[in-house]
């Protein structure tokens, strides 16, 4: 079988509120799409290594909600929900983000799945509602044990394999 | 992190690479020093606009310049590029973890789709 090889997520800020991430999954799109929006599949991976995805609701529709709630490796829970705005299936989600924690920094999530060769290419760009938000999200980043090793990581897809 | 205390100035690195057009002209400075007509040129930008905005990344260190005869040189500094890269660095990374985990996942719905294209032949 061959694994894929860990790539990964190309982050760049093409305004002064945006942040754009793309990677690409050898996989073909419908299947990115089906972990991207069933929550038994989103609860193993949305965590990446802050914690424990407990809850994640999908009401796959415009107009539909979503929610994520997360106990982070500190013990503590943070959620965060949305609005979905526009769905292509298997191309395109459109949604809101709200995190609970700070529910003034509505961010509008456009994902965009490109197929080629059997492999997707994911954009996930995000538009926040000014460029302190924006920052502030960045610097969340450096903070709730994010900066663990990738010893743990390692450990968990071997143990899948 | 000295990152983390960055002050909200409009003079500093971070909001100097926010102008696509300024990080045209630090991708061409990757290449060597350069004299402003050559960025002028491979970037088909009108000079007074590259000056402009070489000014603006001088005065945020990214870009340094010295005299060759009547020429003036202009160079990049990647270090001022570092605090850039570090405060993204660790945003990125946390989305990389997120994706590593979804690839698994990935690899197993690849896996059953196998198994049932199997059963149906």
């Amino acid at each position: 079988m061959a694994m894929t090889s860990s790539g990964t997520a190309v982050v760049t800020l093409p305004t002064d509120t945006q942040i754009r991430i793309t990677r690409t999954f050898a996989a073909p799109r419908h299947l990115v799409f089906k972990a991207l929006t069933t929550p038994e599949l989103i609860k193993r991976w949305w965590g990446g290594d802050r914690g424990d995805v407990t809850s994640a609701d999908v009401d796959l529709r415009v107009g539909g909600k979503w929610r994520y709630v997360m106990t982070a490796n500190e013990g503590f829970e943070v959620a965060f929900h949305g609005e979905y705005r526009e769905i292509v299936p298997n191309e395109r989600i459109v949604s809101t983000e709200i995190y609970e924690g700070a529910p003034d920094g509505v961010s509008v999530n456009t994902v965009s799945l490109e197929e080629e060769t059997g492999q997707t290419m994911m954009t996930n760009l995000a538009e926040y509602p000014s460029k302190e938000i924006r920052d502030s999200v960045i610097n969340s980043g450096m903070e709730g044990g994010m900066q663990e090793s990738f010893d743990h990581l390692e450990q968990v897809a071997r143990s899948l394999r | 992190m000295t990152v983390m205390a960055r002050a909200a100035t409009t003079a500093d690195a971070f909001n100097a690479v926010a102008e696509p057009r300024r990080r045209q002209i630090l991708d061409v400075l990757a290449g060597g020093e350069r004299p402003v007509n050559d960025l002028v040129a491979q970037l088909q930008m009108a000079q007074p606009l590259v000056s402009k905005h070489l000014r603006v990344l001088r005065e945020v260190g990214l870009v340094g310049v010295r005299e060759r005869g009547r020429q003036r040189l202009y160079r990049l500094d990647g270090q001022a590029l570092k605090p850039i890269h570090d405060w993204v660095k660790n945003y990125e990374r946390s989305w990389s973890q997120r994706f590593d985990r979804l690839e698994v996942v990935l690899e197993e719905l690849k896996q059953n789709k196998e198994e049932h294209d199997g059963d149906d032949k």
